[in-house]
């Protein structure tokens, strides 16, 4: 894995700040996060991970802080005051979000190969046999046969349709990938292959991942680096493995005295 | 010979806030170094600390107090303060860990697992994993294993396994968690001359073992962790 | 003399509407949108579509444009699939002669504005002709996408990808693009548009068609337009480029080819005919002399009514 070789950030957070209301959602969030590191957001229900992924990816503009992001020509631009078109085209070119509820984020009544090929139709592709030949490529990689590209998701299993999910964002060889609970509803078995594959696959690709998870597991299997949420603010960052190992805040240790050992 | 690791006046204690917030001093005042071509055992009873300087070392736990200082190419790196990003550089290309238990991961065969910090380094998929295979026969690891995940393996498989992914790579400062624990004596012997090779190599290394014969063999130096004992009223 | 002065003056019209049904404020409001559309093709202009006496689906939108372009000596010409006289196109030509008293016609040449409903005549408009289309749905994105403010967002930032997952479903499903009507197409270089649901086999007339082309969705409150010798480019893949229908008989009545052709079911044993969409167009080349390979069919002189000329 590369996560040092790159001196320049891809993403700078600095004091991202979202309130509904009066009540706060997220606050005084500030990071940074470099080409090919995979992070880890962990928290409870309603502790702001949500919410400041949906910040961070644009979705959910922040009430106050800025979000700077490396565009492709290495230029640093905030992403609350690029156009909604070149917003448009980094959330289908160089980002991809995965979404718990797979049905979320595919297009549930056309076919896995047209779900794989519109981003690339999206920024410009028009022949439909190349179209074609990668998304059945993109099936190969995320393991889901090749005589399964003109079905519709409605006919996966959960397991499959979030490997579709996956392959339909990595399509165009996006830098950052949000992941929102992405094991999240999954059995057991089903979680432990998807999290195999999703791991093989950021570290072949060099991705840079932000992923919100309360599976701690899925953290530490994933992710180098974690931040824990309580109550909009983030409590404790570092290393996973020291975090996890060696938590410090009482909430942390809570929630890594709260896994089930098997 | 240079030295490769420094620990100054370094500290630890745990502070366990689901008990009342009782604090738990593991170490204190902990000051030693290692030289390139060395292997310093920590001794002491089980509870003196030993494992958890090993930890510190390797960023695994917070170090309170003191300074971590390893040598990384021209650099000098305090792992007491340094960045996450700083400690999984350093884990890649300066210090490795050698523990009896295997992390496994679901799918990937016992020589990719062997090769993975090989190739990390830079070396080519192909080389890795010819390395990879002399490693795992050296440890007696049979060849019918090599393409399985070692999830299912027997626990002094996996343990071997992990014991070649230690040290395939080449990191100048190499920690070992009692590697030699319950293997049989052919298989101590490889890990002596495993660590011997090390050495040659100009390897730092400090080490838990609580084979007497194999400390004897490969210690250049122990340390006893009781004299880094922390006051209890401190 | 405006438009009102002389339906106040000439009163060839029923005096109990306004000329053409609508009142004159409406009519200039239908013309802004009118000439807003005309300013950027193939852009979806809203405007505030009025309750006409017809039910929605009926034409509402085309009968709204044609009522606020038409003028006193207009000459209006109302098809519905083709024929002048289906029940739609008999029913709107009756509510203009009824509310505008202006002249009417069958015959394609003759006619300044022509008010259509799922076809385009095969012979060729000319620079002083408008075409007026009926149109249903005039968002070509609707069946991908329902979300309104979603679908104005794309036209907005020309996010077309969306239309080409729908051709791409259509090849991976039938092996070809099988949309054969309300074929989507590029206006211009810039808007995506749905011609309403003519077949595609109309799609080249729309492209530097010399007539002004105005489109109305009166449900959908929506009013667009293609300009005379404009571009209009249909949707297609560099392997799987845009083709029309084409039809391996002649029709069965004047023997034209290269025409947009109906079956029509003769009896319960199976025969059948192909005959063109475009009575008019048929009519005309019958009373020309054409002969078709049927024409001598007894069941021949009950479908095609009379060529042009031949009386009753």
């Amino acid at each position: 894995m590369s996560v040092y070789q790159s001196e320049d950030p891809l993403l700078q957070v600095h004091n991202v700040t979202r309130y509904y209301g009066d009540r706060i959602g997220c606050s005084d969030v500030s990071f940074d996060l470099w080409p090919g590191e995979v992070l880890a957001i962990v928290g409870e229900s309603g502790s702001g991970k949500t919410t400041l992924l949906n910040c961070l990816s644009t979705r959910l503009a922040p009430t106050a802080g800025a979000i700077e992001y490396r565009m492709r020509d290495g230029a640093m631009r905030n992403l609350y005051q690029l156009s909604e078109a070149e917003r448009r085209l980094l959330m289908r070119t160089d980002w991809g979000f995965v979404h718990q509820n797979a049905a979320d984020g595919l297009r549930m009544n056309v076919s896995a190969g047209a779900n794989v090929g519109e981003r690339l139709m999206a920024v410009g592709d028009r022949h439909y046999g190349k179209i074609r030949e990668k998304a059945d490529d993109w099936l190969g990689r995320v393991e889901i046969a090749s005589d399964r590209i003109d079905d519709d998701p409605r006919s996966f299993s959960g397991g499959m349709r979030q490997r579709l999910q996956i392959a339909r964002n990595l399509v165009t060889h996006p830098r950052l990938v949000f992941m929102d609970e992405p094991t999240g509803g999954l059995d057991v078995s089903v979680q432990a292959r998807l999290l195999d594959l999703l791991r093989r696959l950021v570290a072949d690709l060099g991705l840079s991942v932000i992923i919100v998870t309360h599976d701690l597991a899925v953290a530490r299997l994933l992710s180098h680096r974690i931040m824990v949420m309580r109550h909009g603010n983030v409590i404790e960052a570092g290393l996973t493995d020291q975090v996890l190992d060696d938590p410090r805040e009482p909430y942390t240790q809570l929630l890594v005295s709260s896994i089930l050992q098997v | 010979m240079p030295v490769r690791l420094y620990l100054n006046n370094v500290g630890k204690s745990f502070t366990m806030h689901l008990q009342g917030g009782m604090v738990i001093p593991v170490v204190s005042n902990v000051e030693f170094s290692v030289a390139s071509g060395e292997c310093v055992v920590l001794g002491g009873p089980s509870g003196a600390g030993k494992s958890s300087i090993l930890k510190m070392i390797y960023g695994n736990y917070r170090c309170d107090e003191g300074q971590i200082l390893v040598t990384a190419g021209d650099e000098i790196i305090n792992v007491a303060t340094a960045e996450p990003r700083q400690m999984l550089s350093l884990r890649d290309r300066t210090i490795g860990y050698v523990s009896q238990f295997l992390r496994t991961i679901p799918r990937v065969s016992a020589e990719d697992v062997v090769a993975e910090p090989l190739i990390a380094q830079g070396t080519s998929e192909t080389e890795g994993l010819e390395t990879a295979r002399s490693l795992l026969a050296r440890l007696n690891v049979p060849e019918r294993l090599w393409k399985l995940p070692p999830a299912t393996f027997s626990g002094g498989e996996q343990q071997r396994v992990n014991i070649a992914r230690g040290f395939i790579a080449h990191y100048p400062v190499l920690l070992l968690d009692e590697p030699t624990a319950s293997l049989d004596a052919a298989n101590r012997a490889v890990v002596i001359r495993l660590v011997e090779e090390k050495k040659a190599q100009g390897v730092a290394m400090v080490g838990i073992l609580h084979d007497q014969d194999v400390r004897d063999e490969i210690a250049n130096r122990i340390i006893d962790v009781t004299s880094f004992a922390a006051d209890a009223a401190a | 003399m405006t438009v009102m002065d002389q339906a106040l003056e000439t009163g060839t019209h029923d005096g109990a509407y306004n000329f053409a049904y609508l009142d004159e404020q409406t009519k200039r409001m239908i013309r802004r949108a009118i000439l807003k559309g005309i300013a950027i093709p193939g852009y979806q202009v809203p405007f505030a579509s009025r309750e006409m006496p017809m039910p929605y689906g009926w034409g509402t939108g085309g009968v709204q444009v044609t009522a606020s372009i038409l003028g006193q000596d207009d000459c209006l010409k109302m098809i519905d699939q083709g024929s002048d006289d289906t029940t739609n196109a008999v029913s709107l030509r009756g509510f203009f002669e009824k509310t505008a008293g202006v002249k009417t016609t069958t015959e394609t040449g003759e006619a300044t504005i022509i008010q259509t409903r799922h076809r385009i005549p095969e012979q060729d408009l000319r620079e002083d002709q408008i075409l007026v289309f009926q149109v249903p749905i005039p968002e070509p994105l609707r069946f991908l996408e329902p979300r309104e403010t979603e679908t104005r967002k794309m036209h907005a930032l020309e996010d077309y990808g969306l239309m080409h997952v729908k051709l791409y479903e259509d090849i991976a499903k039938n092996g070809h693009i099988a949309t054969t009507y309300a074929y989507p197409v590029k206006v211009n270089g810039r808007y995506v548009m749905d011609p309403s649901p003519t077949p595609k086999f109309d799609n080249p007339k729309i492209d530097q068609m010399a007539a002004l082309q105005l489109y109305g969705a009166g449900r959908e409150k929506r009013i667009y337009a293609i300009p005379p010798y404009t571009e209009v480019k249909s949707l297609d893949f560099e392997d799987y480029p845009f083709e029309v229908q084409t039809f391996d008989k002649p029709c069965g009545l004047c023997g034209a080819e290269n025409v947009y052709l109906d079956e029509v079911i003769l009896d319960d044993k199976g025969g059948r005919m192909f005959v063109c969409s475009d009575s008019d167009y048929c009519e005309d080349r019958r009373a020309k002399g054409h002969v078709g390979p049927m024409a001598a069919d007894p069941a021949a002189s009950q479908i095609g009514g009379s060529p042009k000329g031949a009386g009753e």
